[in-house]
């Protein structure tokens, strides 16, 4: 118990963070209800595109690599999948499903040439970013609004939570998302092929696992959940290729909250998650104050960066002694 | 081949055959993106002389390369050491807001570029005692930077844009030094001084040798730690030149707009400059030909009117190719192709 308490700190500190914020916050804003339900389906909605990509981006990580190509990849098949369906007619399921595919081989390509080349990750995945980007802009500079159908009853589809009326969708593919990356990297031979590559891809090769096929899927992986994150985003808020500039660097921060480590081989989907709430309460907090202003986000959140990877290095010193 | 240790020297590798350097290619595909002009638009090398001072495409890419320039200068020492700096970026827009909120405030124009160049010191410093203190890999040290950087620049000008009014201020990117614009003198400057302050002393093998192997160093007697604190430190102080020069070119501080994506150019012009991002070695005139290359692809584009929201694709297939051909894999199949050849 005291072994299974001890390696999984980080997310038990992450956790505890979030309860921590979260309480604060309800307390301070009690006047405005911060810790009303819809206020927390809210957390789930207005981050679901980010931890979609989150997601995808654990398990990148938990091999030892990095993928900065998520946003633009998102931003692609965002644009291409308006594109496709307002101006040239086509099925949007088809559409969606092309995005996806799209973004899964663009994922798998970066992968081989990381894999078979030797390259970097960081480097490849950053040409990625500037490739898929171009692309996006390529297609169209201007933002689509939708008007076909099927997009604007995905769009529409609401539910009341406690009272007020909130568009669940992305909470529940981010939810779906979750489920699915939990049963992998937890519950999966390929999970644990990740962990151990992160650990030691050397050990990892020897002990013959396969290193080569496993990387290749997980870029693959991370490709299919940055499109999927585009997918939602255009339905939501209609196509826009400047969509998720910046998302990538989010997206790391709140893999690196949430207690993975970014060397590798250590980990759990589930602090991802307490890192994505922690990223959302903050977002949340800060509009509910209402004097403090947007940019305070980003270095609250390079703040918690900074003070997650000092203790991760201290974590990391106590327990190699 | 890191366990190859490169030869001890104090200055710049005499390469025993000159297309050997790493030099070369960054200067051959100068030389190939010259050709296309030449056979596709020939007004690209024209050169007029107007108002007192020299005007053209070659001008231009001089000019507008000079931030990526200065950037690149920087990250080569941070790469020789085996770190990366993602920073960059951020700091130049931290550095802008500074200078035009100073130069608002109605500071003298010596004070305000010492103070942008001390911000940019304690930036690159902030990065260099994470990489080197509290050993956390520069990725991701200076990712903390690269994402609350705008944040801090956006607190600083209070969420606006700044115009600079300045005129004296202006003059770094606008005006001109006997014909010839003064960001990229500046620059070139940088590029010499560098040149002479790493070649002509001991610093720049110290660098190299903290990349090769940083504990084979460290038992040597090197002060590993410092010497990467430094790479950092000068890092940020050249992001704070491309800052400034950025900001008075168009006498404006954006903080969400200056120095966007730039840490990435940087990156790239260091990487086709034949400096490996494995770390260990560098190569100064590399990095100054490749800065130009990229820049000279830009205003090819330009010329060739591709919208310049697209220009990153072909830059991107650039770099992957660069990179394809310069990894071991592909010189084994290319040695073995040979092989098959010559039998």
């Amino acid at each position: 118990m005291i072994a299974v308490l001890r390696q999984r700190l980080p997310q038990l500190v992450t956790a505890g963070i979030f309860l921590l914020l979260f309480a604060t916050a309800g307390w301070r804003y009690r006047g405005e209800n911060f810790a009303s339900a819809p206020n927390i389906a809210n957390l789930f909605i207005s981050n679901g595109s980010l931890g979609i990509i989150a997601v995808g981006m654990t398990l990148v990580i938990f091999s030892g690599g990095i993928d900065l190509s998520v946003g633009a990849v998102a931003g692609f098949t965002n644009i291409l999948v308006a594109v496709l369906v307002e101006q040239h007619g086509v099925n949007p399921w088809a559409a969606m499903l092309l995005g996806l595919c799209l973004g899964t081989l663009f994922g798998a390509a970066m992968g081989a040439v990381i894999q078979v080349f030797k390259q970097p990750a960081f480097l490849v995945t950053l040409a990625g970013m500037f490739f898929a980007r171009g692309c996006a802009f390529w297609i169209s500079t201007e933002s689509i609004d939708f008007k076909n159908a099927t997009m604007v009853r995905l769009a529409d589809y609401t539910v009341r939570v406690g009272g007020s009326t909130v568009h669940p969708l992305p909470a529940y593919v981010l939810l779906a998302v979750f489920a699915l990356g939990y049963v992998l990297a937890q519950h999966t031979r390929f999970g644990r092929n990740l962990l151990a590559i992160g650990g030691n891809e050397q050990s990892a090769l020897l002990m013959g696992l396969p290193v080569g096929a496993t990387k290749i899927a997980v870029y693959a992986l991370c490709g299919a959940g940055a499109a999927l994150a585009g997918l939602v985003s255009t339905v939501i808020t209609g196509g826009d290729s400047t969509y998720g500039n910046g998302l990538e660097l989010d997206a790391i921060a709140t893999v690196v909250i949430g207690g993975t480590l970014l060397t590798g081989g250590r980990g759990h989907i589930f602090g991802t998650l307490c890192g994505l709430l922690i990223v959302g309460t903050i977002q949340s907090a800060i509009s509910f104050d209402g004097t403090l202003s947007s940019w305070w986000t980003r270095i609250v959140t390079g703040a918690l960066l900074l003070a997650f990877i000092l203790f991760q290095r201290l974590l990391l010193r106590l327990t190699q002694q | 081949m890191k366990w190859l240790a490169p030869p001890l020297r104090m200055s710049e590798p005499r390469h025993r055959v000159w297309w050997k350097s790493p030099a070369v290619w960054p200067l051959a595909g100068l030389m190939l993106l010259a050709l296309v002009n030449l056979k596709f638009n020939q007004e690209f090398f024209s050169l007029s002389f107007q108002d007192g001072h020299w005007v053209g495409a070659v001008v231009d890419i001089f000019k507008n390369g000079s931030t990526c320039l200065i950037l690149a200068l920087g990250m080569t020492l941070v790469i020789a050491t085996g770190g990366i700096d993602l920073s960059v970026g951020s700091v130049m827009a931290i550095v802008a807001a500074v200078a035009a909120a100073r130069l608002a405030r109605g500071d003298a124009l010596p004070v305000v570029l010492a103070e942008g160049l001390a911000v940019g010191l304690l930036c690159g410093l902030a990065n260099g005692l994470l990489v080197s203190w509290a050993k956390v890999q520069p990725i991701v040290a200076t990712l903390v930077l690269m994402v609350s950087g705008r944040g801090i620049a956006q607190l600083i000008t209070g969420g606006f844009q700044v115009r600079i009014d300045s005129a004296d201020f202006n003059f770094f990117g606008n005006g001109f030094i006997g014909g010839v614009p003064v960001a990229p003198v500046v620059a070139t400057a940088l590029f010499l001084a560098a040149w002479l302050w790493l070649r002509r002393s001991a610093t720049g093998l110290f660098i190299e040798a903290a990349g090769d192997n940083e504990t084979a160093s460290r038992f040597a007697g090197l002060a590993t730690g410092r010497i990467k604190c430094l790479v950092y430190a000068v890092s940020g102080m050249g992001a704070a030149v491309a800052g400034m020069l950025a900001a008075s070119s168009i006498k404006n501080a954006n903080p969400l707009h200056d120095g966007l994506n730039l840490e990435l150019d940087a990156i790239f012009a260091v990487v086709l400059g034949g400096t490996a991002l494995s770390g260990g070695r560098f190569n100064l005139l590399g990095t100054y030909l490749g800065a130009l290359m990229l820049q000279t692809l830009t205003e090819t584009m330009y010329y060739d009117h591709v919208p310049s929201a697209v220009a990153p694709v072909p830059k991107a297939v650039l770099i992957i190719l660069v990179c394809l051909l310069q990894s071991e894999t592909t010189r084994r199949w290319l040695g073995g192709l040979r092989r098959r050849v010559v039998a």
